[in-house]
């Protein structure tokens, strides 16, 4: 692997190598003397173009207990506020002898653009690009959930599994993330979302199962699990542009509250990227009960980074 | 510049792809079709394999002076409209400042004669500022010494009903016609890219075809309901085409145009991110390109137009949704109907002395351009080699852009030579070998 862009291009082998990694490295993790030499002298940008502090700790903390070097840089203009633009910011990071660059930024592609444009040579790890996607997140939720599901995990995908993923399909790069991860790890994928935060031809798909409620799909399948997607609240204001009604109904048709969750299996586990809106796409009683998995999702997150990082630039050493 | 005096014949050169003759152009016009009437000291090219056509109009060009003199001036604008065959070019109203007033499109048409490359015909705004709200004084730009005759507020759509009714009545003043840029704004808000299975893939905001479609067929209604002629810009959708053949069929005076890149490229090109293929309206599907080639044979679609649209690399040169929208097309629009529609059989050339001249000319009124190849008619010739394939490099373009999306691509033939008025504007080195 020399970049980690997307999870449409990640192979099952691959995408399997860095669960197991991340394993290793979750394993050093529990230990007292946390911080691992791997990635001594070797320099990782975290490159900001939008607000993500989770994100950015979690890389740092990830970066940092390797021994790298981590440099924050956060960019918040863009070549349309007049501010520096994304070419000018590589060839600075590339006269830097930056190894690595972590990019989180509002235009889709960005993290593309910057692997393929020959602007600078190091590695790119895509931290979330416009509504497309942020492949980190989906490996440590397939992380998670391989851990909770599957029995003797290494090596494993996460065959007949049956997942959810609830909410704002259309704008989540975490679904457009762990929908195709999902499925390459041979996982049934079930999508609950009213119509309008569905993206174009997707209920068109034979290998996707869509519910326009939530109490459909939980009469419909056996869930493993349920992933809980943030709801932006500017989703709804604006004249004629709301994607739905109101919080109100929103939360009565796809809300997850204890009832719901009583509905799944009883080893069934709760997923959300955060930050979650308590009380709207979930409620307190799901959000915080035993089945919820939501801070584990957080601890997980920095191993699967440390994996990515990891494999990126000590398995190139390793090449060479 | 060659001296105007100089007289020109080509010998034995295929009018249309269908007739042999001698062109003898001189004193602006064509002299005769036998080289047995040359003049003393005429200069002769050898004409064996290529075609003759009428100088190719184009009736959507983006020449961006005045204001945005770094990515095209109307020079470098005329010498790339020349190098790819056309003798006229329809120069869109979205300028800095916007061609609205009388004072606008007589600075930009008097700098095309200056230039003298070829006839630089400005397009009118249809309101003030390309704002949408309050007509232009159209019969202001009528009348000027630009004589305007195509309105347009492209780059935006006209999206008010009542005001698209007003224009399309108002302008029947002067014979004009209105060129509406076909896109509905609520539908298309933030849009990146064609909506399909593509953009749901790249995360990119979709810009569905019924934006498209919604305002065409509106459009197409009021024409008829008012009796104007209204002509649509750039149209890339098959359900575009389905509509104004339904138009026409109910003999709504309605045309349209299709360009280059809608006819041959699909938007399983944005795959990679690269700002080169970002154009508006976006590229579509293949079913959408199978519909605008068929559209474009059977005369549903009455001409190609390029939309040459430059853009400085730095408006490129970034991520897909800091970059600006536009290709640059004058040079290889004819190579690439060529590609698309001579070459597979589904259009003759003298098809394309009708959808890139005589109907340009005809729907932009444009005196003197799209005549026949007779005797006694303008010498507005463009010389085709049909077997001169070329690959496309950007860079060499004579534009001042190079956002040209076809960097690359193998394309079979190319204009050699383009008289405008019997005078040269292009001449292909490759010609220099035939002059005999």
């Amino acid at each position: 692997m020399r970049h980690l862009l997307d999870t449409d291009t990640l192979s099952r082998e691959d995408a399997i190598l860095i669960l197991d990694t991340a394993a290793q490295m979750a394993a050093t993790q529990e230990r007292e003397m946390r911080k691992l030499p791997t990635l001594r002298g070797r320099t990782v940008v975290n490159l900001f173009f939008e607000d993500s502090t989770r994100t950015r700790i979690s890389f740092e903390a990830a970066a940092k207990r390797l021994s790298a070097d981590v440099i924050n840089f956060s960019a918040k203009g863009s070549s349309l506020s007049k501010g520096e633009s994304l070419k000018d910011t590589a060839l600075t990071l590339q006269a830097m002898g930056a190894d690595a660059v972590v990019v989180r930024h509002w235009a889709s592609g960005a993290a593309h653009r910057l692997a393929t444009s020959g602007w600078m040579h190091g590695h790119v790890l895509n931290a979330g690009d416009g509504t497309h996607q942020h492949p980190t997140q989906a490996l440590l939720d397939a992380f998670t959930m391989r851990r909770h599901l599957v029995s003797e995990p290494t090596g494993k995908a996460l065959e007949g599994l049956t997942f959810a993923i609830v909410g704002d399909i259309l704008h989540s790069r975490v679904a457009g993330s762990n929908i195709p991860l999902l499925k390459t790890l041979g996982a049934n994928v079930v999508v609950v979302a009213p119509p309008t935060l569905l993206p174009y031809g997707m209920t068109e798909r034979e290998d996707i199962a869509i519910h326009y409620t939530l109490d459909d799909a939980l009469d419909a399948h056996e869930l493993d699990g349920i992933m809980m997607l943030r709801v932006q609240r500017e989703r709804m204001t604006g004249g004629g542009s709301g994607f739905f009604p109101s919080p109100e109904e929103y939360t009565r048709l796809f809300g997850l509250d204890g009832d719901r969750m009583r509905r799944m299996p009883d080893h069934a586990i709760v997923l959300h990227p955060g930050p979650m809106n308590r009380g709207l796409e979930i409620s307190a009683e799901a959000a915080d009960s035993p089945r919820s998995v939501i801070v584990e999702q957080v601890s997980n997150g920095v191993a699967v980074r440390m994996a990515s990082l990891y494999l990126l630039l000590a398995g190139e050493e390793a090449a060479e | 510049m060659t001296d105007t005096a100089t007289a020109y014949v080509i010998e034995n050169v295929s009018l249309y792809g269908d007739t042999r003759a001698d062109l003898v152009l001189k004193d602006g016009v064509i002299a005769s079709l036998s080289a047995a009437d040359a003049p003393e000291g005429a200069v002769t090219l050898r004409g064996e394999g290529l075609i003759a056509l009428p100088g190719l109009v184009d009736l959507h060009t983006h020449l961006r002076e005045p204001g945005r003199e770094d990515a095209e001036t109307i020079e470098t604008g005329s010498r790339t409209a020349a190098r790819g065959g056309f003798t006229a070019v329809h120069a869109m109203a979205n300028t800095t400042p916007t061609a609205d007033t009388a004072g606008v499109v007589e600075q930009v048409w008097s700098r095309g004669r200056e230039v003298g490359l070829v006839d630089v015909f400005p397009v009118g705004a249809v309101t003030v500022g390309l704002g949408g709200t309050q007509l232009s004084e159209m019969a202001a730009m009528a009348n000027s010494r630009a004589q305007v005759r195509v309105f347009s507020d492209d780059g935006k759509c006209v999206h008010d009903p009542l005001l698209m009714r007003r224009a399309l009545e108002y302008v029947k003043t002067f014979g004009g016609v209105v060129a509406q840029h076909a896109q509905d704004p609520r539908l298309t808000e933030g849009s990146q890219m064609n909506e399909g299975l593509v953009s749901s893939e790249l995360g990119l905001a979709g810009w569905p075809s019924v934006a498209e479609e919604s305002i065409i067929a509106r459009d197409v209604l009021l024409a008829g309901h008012v009796g104007s002629r209204v002509h649509i810009c750039h149209l890339s959708t098959a359900g575009s085409v389905e509509i104004i053949r339904w138009a026409k069929a109910k003999g709504i005076d309605v045309t349209a145009e299709v360009m280059p890149h809608h006819l041959l490229l699909t938007d399983e090109s944005v795959r990679g991110y690269d700002a080169r293929f970002k154009v508006n309206p976006p590229l579509r599907t293949q079913k959408d390109v199978d519909a605008v080639r068929e559209g474009l044979a059977d005369g549903t679609i009455d001409i190609v137009a390029t939309d040459h649209a430059p853009h400085p690399d730095e408006d490129k040169d970034c991520e897909w949704g800091a970059a600006a929208m536009g290709m640059i097309g004058l040079e290889t629009a004819l190579a690439i109907v060529q590609k698309t529609m001579v070459d597979p059989g589904t259009l003759s050339w003298r098809d394309v002395a009708r959808v890139m001249s005589e109907a340009p000319a005809r729907i932009g009124r444009d005196g003197g351009h799209g005549r026949p190849l007779e005797a006694g008619e303008p010498a507005n010739v463009t010389l085709v080699d049909p077997g001169a394939a070329w690959t496309v490099e950007p860079a060499a373009t004579a534009s001042r852009s190079n956002n040209s999306p076809f960097g690359g691509i193998e394309l079979p033939g190319r204009a050699v030579a383009t008289f405008l008025r019997g005078v040269p504007t292009h001449l292909d080195q490759a010609l220099e070998g035939v002059r005999a």
